[in-house]
């Protein structure tokens, strides 16, 4: 079931959300909303589940499987929504809960006792928490609440499923555990959903595309690693992973940055001006002496080898701070020291002019 | 072995305020009460049984009771609307509104209980509609239904508000987004969360309307057998210098309202640890 939204804005007083935003998320396809709070992507996901309304404009649209939902209430449109806070029914055991969306349902749709309880059982075994169907929320972790809060949504086998920042309030062990999870699960019932979260890791592990949002706008749409290496916009740039940020000079078609001339065919027609240019901490390398080609020249200010990668802060001779991560054996092999002067090398770099309004 | 450490706080005080809790209730509830068994309890008990079973009496308790009863559950319908509208819906004048149900706490009880029966007498302004259609509001056990719903309405109130602004949008977005109806929402998400406090409530308007006297004494009319309380009985004991058996009306009246909170509360202890779960 594709979900399909069409020129959809949304405005709070004088606080606009959503500004014509346009999306279409394909059948079975894992999508994650990713933007910083206040970009409107929890808006977009509460508009797509019915759950707010969009301002009326005659183009907007949405549509589930190519057929426009957009005046049907949010109990019509069968959708699953997991909230960031469970929103589990305190008063109800963990069994209830899952099958609270069963019992509602008028006399004539309503499975028979023994069906409900199959139902249920089942899905407690797909969250792997069988045993645990007379326990109340209360007596739950976080992790487990959260499982059960997503069971209670497929209990009622929607047609989208629909997450807003349903691993937020969990610590980052069990969330990255659950993360796993729930890509396993997607891949094993293949159900259409829509995932908002704030985390940039987890919607590039997790999502089968990206899409990065930014006061009310799309930014842009792409699977994890167009999104990662090839950034439409210097926001996504920024948004996504650590970089490095400097300016530069346009001239003549290249961009400048000290003694650094780098080539960029997109910008050639571009008027000399001032640039932006971005390059990612793991795409720089460090030279302990010049080796012809040009390079920033900077001082080691700390080191920080506690990890995967070796994190190497330089400031350079303009006073800018540079991140540089270096492989583990690279590090060694520099065996560098606070105050050492060093060269920067970069492997690669993305500029971005501003546009200039007329 | 180490003797048990006090656990730190940052106020201690303990003592100081235990001790004063126990003296403080003690002067002002349980002294008084152990007085009023003691009292009653001096008559001997053919005296006693015969002071509080005399067919007057008794229909004082079964009006008292009843009207208590039909009064606190008005207002455990009617104080959850008011909550309810409070809570949700942002009005002009909420604050007003809001301020109003406080006004049955604030009003000396008599004043209330002549404003009720002017309005509500023959020739008063909602009574002059009434007398038409048969219905007889001031000097009936209808006028004391009414008294005791007002003076008891801002306990549902006040009990209600704080839980029903507990209540997390979320989970009632989640029971729609199941395919709850409304109505479906309210009766299995709403209720249940909010019923250890609409108990609350409603015991305490209960217990309230079971000892009103001021209002009641004006608007019932005070009829022998039909519209006389037995706080009024109490009261007019005590005019005839009958201590004794105005005690012994007093002690039924206090087991009673006791036997009837305590039900109340073992009721909204169940429902609240159902709700909760065995933690």
């Amino acid at each position: 079931m594709s979900i399909e939204v069409k020129h959809i804005g949304k405005s709070f007083g004088s606080f606009a959300a959503l500004r014509d935003v346009s999306l279409r998320v394909n059948d079975g396809e894992l999508v994650a909303l990713l933007g910083p709070s206040g970009s409107g992507k929890t808006t977009l996901l509460r508009i797509i589940a019915g759950l707010e309304t969009a301002d009326p404009n005659p183009r907007s649209e949405i549509l589930f499987h190519d057929a426009s939902v957009t005046n049907r209430s949010v109990g019509q449109r069968r959708v699953g929504f997991v909230f960031q806070h469970y929103a589990l029914f305190r008063h109800m055991s963990v069994f209830e809960n899952i099958a609270f969306g069963l019992r509602v349902r008028p006399r004539n749709e309503r499975p028979s006792n023994p069906e409900l309880r199959d139902r249920v059982n089942h899905l407690l075994k797909l969250i792997q928490l069988e045993g645990f169907g007379n326990r109340y929320p209360s007596q739950l972790s976080g992790g487990q609440r959260q499982r059960v809060a997503l069971a209670r949504a497929l209990a009622v086998e929607p047609k989208v499923l629909l997450l807003d920042e349903p691993f937020g309030a969990l610590d980052a062990k069990v969330r990255q555990g659950l993360r796993t999870w729930l890509r396993k699960l997607h891949d094993e019932i293949h159900l259409t959903s829509v995932l908002v979260t704030h985390d940039q890791e987890e919607a590039l592990e997790v999502a089968d595309r990206v899409v990065v949002m930014n006061q009310a706008r799309i930014e842009q749409v792409g699977t994890p690693d167009e999104v990662f290496h090839r950034p439409a916009t210097p926001f996504v740039m920024e948004f996504l992973g650590q970089v490095n940020v400097f300016r530069g000079r346009v001239s003549g078609g290249r961009v400048l940055l000290g003694e650094l001339a780098l080539d960029h065919p997109r910008h050639t027609a571009a008027r000399d001006g001032s640039a932006t240019v971005y390059m990612r901490p793991h795409e720089l390398d460090i030279k302990l002496s010049r080796n012809g080609a040009p390079s920033l020249a900077a001082r080691v200010v700390r080191l920080n080898p506690a990890g995967s990668v070796a994190k190497v802060h330089l400031r350079a001779t303009d006073g800018a701070d540079i991140q540089v991560d270096l492989t583990l054996d690279r590090f060694h092999e520099l065996n560098l020291a606070d105050g050492d002067d060093v060269f920067v090398y970069p492997k690669n770099a993305r500029v971005f002019v501003p546009d200039y309004a007329i | 072995m180490k003797p048990i450490r006090r656990k730190y706080s940052v106020l201690p005080g303990f003592g100081l305020t235990m001790g004063y809790t126990v003296l403080y209730l003690s002067l002002i509830v349980l002294i008084p009460l152990t007085a009023l068994l003691l009292k009653s309890a001096s008559v001997g008990w053919e005296e006693f049984w015969r002071t509080v079973s005399s067919p007057s009496v008794v229909a004082s308790y079964k009006l008292t009771f009843g009207a208590s009863l039909i009064a606190a559950s008005i207002n455990a319908l009617f104080g959850f609307v008011v909550a309810w509208t409070l809570v949700r819906y942002r009005f002009p004048g909420k604050r007003l509104v809001d301020a109003m149900v406080d006004l049955p706490f604030a009003l000396p009880t008599a004043v209330s209980g002549i404003a009720l029966t002017a309005i509500y007498s023959r020739n008063g302004w909602i009574g002059q509609y009434l007398e038409p259609l048969g219905i007889k509001a001031a000097f009936s056990p209808l006028g004391i239904v009414i008294a005791l719903t007002f003076i008891g309405l801002p306990f549902v109130v006040r009990t209600l508000q704080p839980a029903l602004e507990d209540l997390e949008k979320e989970n009632e977005e989640a029971a729609a987004s199941l395919g709850a109806s409304r109505l479906q929402s309210f009766r299995y998400v709403i209720l249940p969360a909010v019923l250890p406090a609409l108990l609350t409530g409603f015991a305490m308007s209960f217990a309230r309307a079971l000892g009103e006297y001021g209002s009641v004494v004006f608007i019932s009319g005070n009829m022998p057998m039909k519209t006389e309380i037995t706080s009024l009985l109490i009261v007019s004991k005590l005019e005839q210098y009958d201590v004794a058996g105005a005690t012994a009306i007093a002690t039924v009246m206090l087991l009673a309202s006791f036997g009837l909170l305590l039900a109340i509360n073992l009721l909204q202890w169940w429902s609240s640890q159902r709700h909760r779960g065995v933690a």
